[in-house]
């Protein structure tokens, strides 16, 4: 049985050097965005001076919190173009990266519940269409057909009205994906640094110039800011503020049963989103909690709310057993898009506030980071993720429109 | 293994057969027995494989964190991966043993499960000893007192010493004498089966009680979440007992010691006949004599020179002895055993059925661990210890490393009144004596792929060398690499023998880019053991990591699993977000009404006489309204009542036009926007006087006005004297809409002058109506037509409607839903909040630049000022008319320019992206202009109307024109009749 069969890792990640007193790039950072653009700086860009300072340990933030979920059928241009070229990416990394990572394009349907869900989810189908994305607008028999153990009946509170459906959606294993990243970035002579935490910059002239960390000074021309919510806490020590907010999401997951759930499926009108991974074991995600905080856990009563949804939806979940339960902390901006790009500090670049997008990013914006960074000037995917957009009012606004919170 | 149930001893009820089956075999038990005691006195050793290696296991421990007896209990609703080992033996329990891997039961679970919200003073979790006596201490200052046991019996681990004395008696007389003394105390409540799972900020516990054993009991839920607010919590968790790490430790009759001890003193099996037990500390000395009390042959390996307690008498104690290896086809025949220090290079046999192991003792932190209660390692007990307890919280018994009776009495007794502790931490040490720190055994066949570190996910220390040579230093990489931890024990046995094993494995000068535990854990080594870490870095360079350096994964919530049904608890089926329903839902439902989910509420969407489909029913229901007369229930529009000084003040800077001088008697449409300038949402609101007014909101939307209302009050203006009230429920709504609405108006409210002069547009007034109900009468339309809107008492809601359809019967008048609502209000471009904008649309891009002052500050003001709302291309709120005038748009439709489209329809994805100027928000039917149409936000739209454009839906492309957005009677001539 496949299930019970999985594959081992390699017997070499990387490793774990101190860090030298000056380096080309740093990348503050170790997740999976500052490990990605710290591979594709030295592969594309021919930089491989580089170190990448992780506070804790590489890929535990966010990286090692989210539900693995990878899809590019977002609303807007902007949106849609960043997310699909990181789908094209991900349809190659295993054999680029030469890493089992499980990638699996198994579908990820968004399911509608509403009259309200329904244009939303139609206007979404048309935009990814003409987009060139592939995007489906399904039937709740079609639904039932993808996802035979889903409930389609009228009898529910919110009967499925039908879906929209992306085949070339699907997951793949977040530890291992970073892992992947940060195996080839250390064997092209990136330093990966843990423990090692940011407490200031070096500035010249509103140049930064090095870093201030617990293991000592740090000096380079360029620094790159990976840190996800705490990015606001680096910025407001480099001179200048980023307009994101920071919030408990969290997820979790069952034992490891038989696998019965072939795809994932979203729902934001009940507030749940689930797949089931390899191993078996089920992936869940919920709603974010309202208030602000870096605390990575969240509030019971999200979870029990979605689990509500969870047996509504799903029968077969009801005697699943929920194991474990964590939070992430997702960085939320005014219009629920990112930010990447340069800044007013000359030589610092940063990219965040990806709120729940992240993980399914970390090639595309790995890779037009990493030319953001090279050429000191944003790759055409980026340029409108630029941190003045909150000034201009060109807002990307992801939240309403997309009828996906996720 | 040759277990078997004796003659004597035990708690069990011998008078009490109780009949299972497990796979195809029926077996007998006792009550008080679990499925793995009953499953061990029937002889079972092999309880199923492991779930990769799929080696033959057998019962492991005695309690929640058993890694390999798992059962799946078929009979109703199927359940799987329940541990053997806490699953209580229940009549006709059918079962099959699982492989580490559940199969889901597809059916629908009807079994009822709820949820128990309560206060309590203090809430003690473990009734052993220390438990037991904070229970009975804490009861005695009268407070009150709730005690929580995962177990189905209390007295925790005296449960396995039953003979043990206790303050003058044996311990089970013991503990029944306390649970009598505390079921008689009216201030205490005890929970058995009550596993508490979760712990929250402020004292807020999460407990999961199973109340009628696996099956469906009718009319009892079958299990109940207890949500608690506690005053003062006392962990009495207690402590597991860890396994020892070397070849072949995962063999059936490989068993922790005090589970041996617990299946002989609770339930009166003996696990074996010929014991070898393998330790590290003194705590085996006492299950070797029980075991050897009732005839086992007893062998004790200890790995240390000395015993720190009296020895046994019939036991054979070899000291500096441990064991490399067990022997044995599927289950252990003999041990291979050597000196510990690698001196008897010689391994000898022994034989054996049963081995009995202890590498040690780990205090059960998890809820300490949850509350983010700090750890430390302590060198002499060889285990992470809670530093302090959290706030509000006190600690007891094992889980502080307490390890002899009368210290857990006593120290539980000064927790449970709330005092300190008399157990100083040195002598829990001293009482517990000596513990080897001894990770890992070498084998003899020089490798490590059975040296079981976490026995479910089958990971060994051959895992954690290769995690460890892959570069992984922190513990959650190598949990992560090998998976250890990840099961469904989640750690209880693998966790600290990985940390404890890691120190061997990563040598000192690594130690610098050792990231501890979870980021800002507080994870250090005590103070006297010279070695604290800040970000878990040695400073000792020439020691070896201690565990403390390396730090503990995250305990996170659930303790122990939990059923997904359970949580959901009563929010299953018709109790899930409950429906909201209007006073007049019946009526509308007899006239046929099919609904819409619009918020919570139940919305009558259209009433289709015999034989209509909807686009016939809407567009009777449209001709009703704009050529006679209709009614619709408009209820469930939100309703904030905002009271103050500062009221008219407040509402002046909510919405982007001006209420401070709204007379009293007057109501005005207002839009209100977040600080982006985007519309939030809108509707009228009524000045009652000059203190107090009525706000309506859209019906989605009137739980997050509310919140937005709030936050503005308390976070943004505290100075301003305003308050703010939901009063939704408190009203019914019935608008009477239509040419002819006069004429049933002026029956309904004979004492009311309804004409044009004498109620003119957006007032109100408040009148008795001929029924004798009093009414708040509101002139205002959201269709362009003359219109009422008839408030009364919610109480009087569906005479309202029975009022309302007497009085226009003679007219015909037609009761109408919200899909004519909207084609009406889209005719006249009124736009639908969240239909017709979606977080990026400004009140100027609607076209109602009318209602955004320029005098006055507002929400959202100043974002008008910024680039983007003053350069081209915003989206606008347009008409669209498709050339085909039977077609109607799907909602959704992307606009393209004529341009842009391609020459024939697409059957798939563009290939190359298609430039968008908009899309469409709604499309209509319009029986007022006799033909279809659609409004569309589109790019400078305003500046392309009369220019033709591409609608693009389903792989199609057809032509549009378009228009300005309001499509009938532009100039307003219908709305005063």
């Amino acid at each position: 049985m496949k299930q019970r069969d999985l594959p081992e890792h390699p017997e070499f990640l990387w490793h774990n050097p101190e860090p030298s007193s000056m380096y080309d790039v740093i990348i503050v950072g170790g997740g999976g965005h500052g490990l990605a653009t710290a591979y594709y700086l030295a592969k594309n860009h021919g930089i491989t001076r580089i170190a990448v300072l992780e506070r804790g340990w590489l890929a535990g933030g966010n990286m090692a919190r989210n539900t693995t979920i990878i899809r590019s059928n977002y609303l807007w241009d902007e949106s849609a173009a960043m997310y699909e070229q990181s789908l094209k990416l991900w349809e190659g990394l295993e054999d680029e990266l030469d890493y089992d990572i499980f990638f699996s394009q198994r579908g990820v349907m968004n399911l509608a519940h509403t009259l309200q869900d329904e244009r939303d989810s139609v206007r979404r189908v048309e935009a990814n269409r003409l987009n060139g994305i592939d995007a489906e607008w399904i039937t709740p028999e079609q639904v039932k057909e993808l996802c035979p153990i889903i409930n389609i009946g009228q009898d529910i509170r919110y009967p499925v009205m039908g879906a929209t459906y992306q085949p070339r959606a699907g997951i793949a294993k977040h530890d291992w994906v970073a892992w992947a990243y940060a195996r080839r970035a250390s064997d092209m002579g990136v330093d990966l640094i843990q423990n090692c935490e940011v407490t200031g910059f070096e500035m010249d002239h509103g140049r930064v110039t090095g870093v201030h960390t617990n293991r000592g000074t740090i000096h380079a021309g360029r620094v790159a800011l990976a840190a996800a919510g705490h990015t606001s806490v680096l910025t407001e020590m480099a001179g200048f503020r980023v307009p994101i907010q920071s919030h408990p999401l969290q997820a979790l997951v069952s034992e490891l049963h038989d696998i019965i759930h072939p795809t994932v499926v979203m729902s934001n009108h009940v507030h749940v989103y689930v797949s089931q991974a390899h191993k078996g074991e089920l992936v869940m995600g919920a709603g974010v909690d309202p208030y602000n905080g870096y605390g990575q856990r969240g509030s019971f009563h999200v979870i029990e709310q979605q689990m509500s949804a969870a047996v509504e939806l799903f029968p077969a979940f009801s005697r699943a057993h929920l194991l474990r339960t964590w939070g992430g902390i997702v960085d939320v901006t005014l219009d629920a898009s990112p930010i990447v790009g340069l800044t007013p500090v000359e030589g610092m670049y940063v990219n965040c506030g990806w709120g729940t997008g992240g993980f399914k990013a970390v090639p595309g914006a790995g890779t037009a980071f990493a030319h953001t960074i090279a050429n000191n000037a944003p790759h055409p995917l980026n340029e409108p993720f630029a941190l003045d957009r909150f000034e201009t009012g060109a807002l990307i606004d992801e939240h309403g429109a997309a009828a996906v919170a996720h | 293994m040759t277990s078997r149930r004796l003659a004597t001893g035990g708690l069990i009820g011998r008078d009490e057969t109780i009949k299972f089956t497990l796979g195809s075999t029926t077996y007998a038990g006792f009550a008080g027995d679990t499925v793995a005691s009953a499953a061990l006195a029937n002889g079972i050793a092999r309880v199923g494989d492991s779930i990769y290696l799929r080696r033959p296991r057998g019962v492991m421990t005695c309690g929640v964190e058993e890694p390999n007896a798992f059962v799946r209990v078929e009979g109703g609703y199927g359940e799987s991966m329940l541990p053997a080992t806490t699953l209580e033996l229940a009549d006709d329990l059918q079962m099959t043993w699982e492989d580490g891997i559940g199969t889901l039961d597809q059916s629908v679970d009807d079994a009822e499960y709820d949820h128990m919200h309560v206060h309590t003073d203090v809430a003690i979790v473990g009734a052993g000893p220390a438990g037991l006596s904070a229970a009975r201490a804490a009861v005695a200052t009268g407070v009150r007192v709730t005690l929580l046991e995962q177990d189905f019996a209390l007295g925790g681990s005296l449960l396995g010493r039953p003979g043990e004395q206790v303050e003058g008696r044996p311990a089970h007389e013991w503990v029944q004498q306390v649970r009598a003394e505390l079921e008689a105390a009216p201030n205490c409540r005890i929970l058995l089966r009550t596993s508490v799972f979760g712990s929250y900020d402020n004292n807020y516990l999460v407990a999961l009680e199973k109340r009628t054993g696996h099956l469906t009991t009718e009319g009892m839920s079958r299990q109940r979440v207890w949500h608690l607010i506690v005053g003062r919590v006392v962990l009495a968790t207690g402590s597991f007992e860890r396994s020892l790490i070397f070849a072949g430790n995962d063999r059936p009759g490989v068993m922790l010691a005090s589970a041996a001890q617990a299946y002989l003193g609770r339930f009166g099996v003996l696990v074996g006949e010929r014991v070898v037990v393998f330790t590290t500390n003194d705590s085996a000395y006492p299950v070797a004599a029980d075991l050897a009390a009732v005839g086992a042959t007893v062998t004790v390996l200890d790995a240390r020179p000395s015993a720190g307690c009296q020895l046994p008498p019939a036991v054979d104690v070899r000291f500096g002895m441990v064991v490399v290896e067990t022997l044995g086809d599927e289950v252990v025949t003999g041990v291979r055993i050597a000196s510990a220090d690698g001196s008897d290079v010689v391994p000898q046999e022994l034989e054996c059925d049963l081995l009995a192991v202890s590498g040690g003792w780990s205090p059960n932190v998890s809820l300490h661990s949850q509350r983010q209660g700090a750890l430390r390692w302590d060198e002499r007990l060889v285990g992470f210890v809670p530093t302090a307890p959290v706030a509000r919280q006190a600690l007891a018994g094992a889980v502080l490393g307490t390890s002899w009776t009368e210290g857990c009495l006593s120290e539980g007794a000064a927790a449970g009144a709330d005092e300190v502790s008399p157990v100083h931490a040195g002598e829990r040490a001293d009482r517990a004596g000596a513990t080897a720190d001894l990770w890992l055994v070498p084998g003899p066949h020089g490798d490590l792929a059975t040296h079981f570190v976490d026995p479910q996910r089958d990971n060994t220390a051959a895992d954690v060398v290769r995690a460890v040579g892959a570069g992984m230093r922190s513990v959650e990489h190598v949990k992560r690499y090998t998976s250890i931890s990840t099961g469904l024990d989640q750690g209880k046995i693998g966790g600290v023998l990985t940390i404890g094993l890691l120190t061997q494995l990563l040598s000192a000068p690594d130690m610098a880019a050792v990231p501890a535990g979870q980021p800002g854990q507080v994870v250090g080594d005590g103070a006297e053991d010279g070695e604290v870490n800040e970000g878990g870095r040695a400073t000792n360079a020439s020691m070896r990591p201690s565990p403390g350096a390396l730090g503990t994964t995250t305990f996170r919530a659930p303790f122990t699993p939990v059923a997904f049904v359970a949580l959901a608890g009563r929010s299953r089926g018709q109790l899930y977000d409950p429906a909201r329903l209007t006073p007049s839902h019946g009526r509308q439902v007899e006239l046929g009404a099919r609904f819409e989910d619009v918020g919570q509420w139940k919305r009558a969407w259209y009433f289709a006489r015999h034989g209509e489909d909807m686009d016939a029913a809407v567009a009777r229901e449209c001709r009703a309204a704009r050529e006679n007369v209709a009614y619709m229930d408009a209820t469930t529009l939100g309703k904030i009542e905002v009271r103050g000084a500062d009221a008219a003040t407040f509402l002046n800077r909510i919405y982007t036009n001006a209420f401070a001088k709204l007379a009293v008697g007057k109501q005005r449409y207002g839009v209100m926007c977040r600080p982006d300038g985007m519309v939030f949402d809108d509707g009228v609101t009524f000045r009652l006087a000059d203190d107090r007014f009525v706000m309506t909101t859209t019906t989605g939307g009137a739980a997050r006005v509310l919140e937005w209302l709030e936050e503005w009050s308390q976070t943004e203006w505290p100075d301003l004297d305003v308050w703010f009230t939901s009063v939704t429920e408190q009203w019914t709504t019935i608008a009477v809409v239509g040419p002819r609405s006069r004429q049933v108006v002026a029956a309904l409210a004979p004492d009311l002058d309804v004409s044009k002069e004498g109620f003119e547009f957006m007032a109100f007034r408040d009148t008795t109506l001929a029924s004798g109900i009093p009414a708040r009468i509101a002139r205002v339309t959201f269709s362009g037509e003359l219109a009422f809107e008839i408030n009364v008492s919610g109480w009087y809601g569906q005479s309202l409607w029975d009022d309302v359809s007497a009085a226009g019967e003679s007219l015909g008048i037609t009761p109408y839903g919200t899909e004519t609502m909207h084609v009406l209000r889209a005719e006249k471009a009124y736009p639908i909040v969240g239909q017709d904008t979606d977080g990026t649309v400004t009140p100027q891009d609607l076209g109602m630049s009318w209602v955004v002052s320029t005098k006055k500050e507002f929400v959202g003001k100043r974002s008008y000022e910024r680039a983007s709302h003053n350069a081209t291309g915003r989206k606008q709120l347009v008409s669209l008319l498709p050339l085909d005038t039977t077609l109607r748009l799907p909602e959704g439709s992307q606009v393209i320019e004529q341009a842009a489209a391609p020459e024939g329809p697409l059957d798939g994805p563009a290939r190359m992206p298609i430039p968008m100027i908009g899309h469409v928000t709604s499309s209509y039917h319009s029986q007022a202009i006799g033909r279809s149409f659609a409004l569309a936000l589109v790019k400078d739209g305003r500046d392309r109307v009369g220019q033709q454009a591409v609608a693009s839906f389903g792989g199609r492309f057809v032509p549009v024109e378009i228009g300005d957005a309001v499509v009938y009677d532009k100039e307003g001539t219908r709305r005063d009749g």
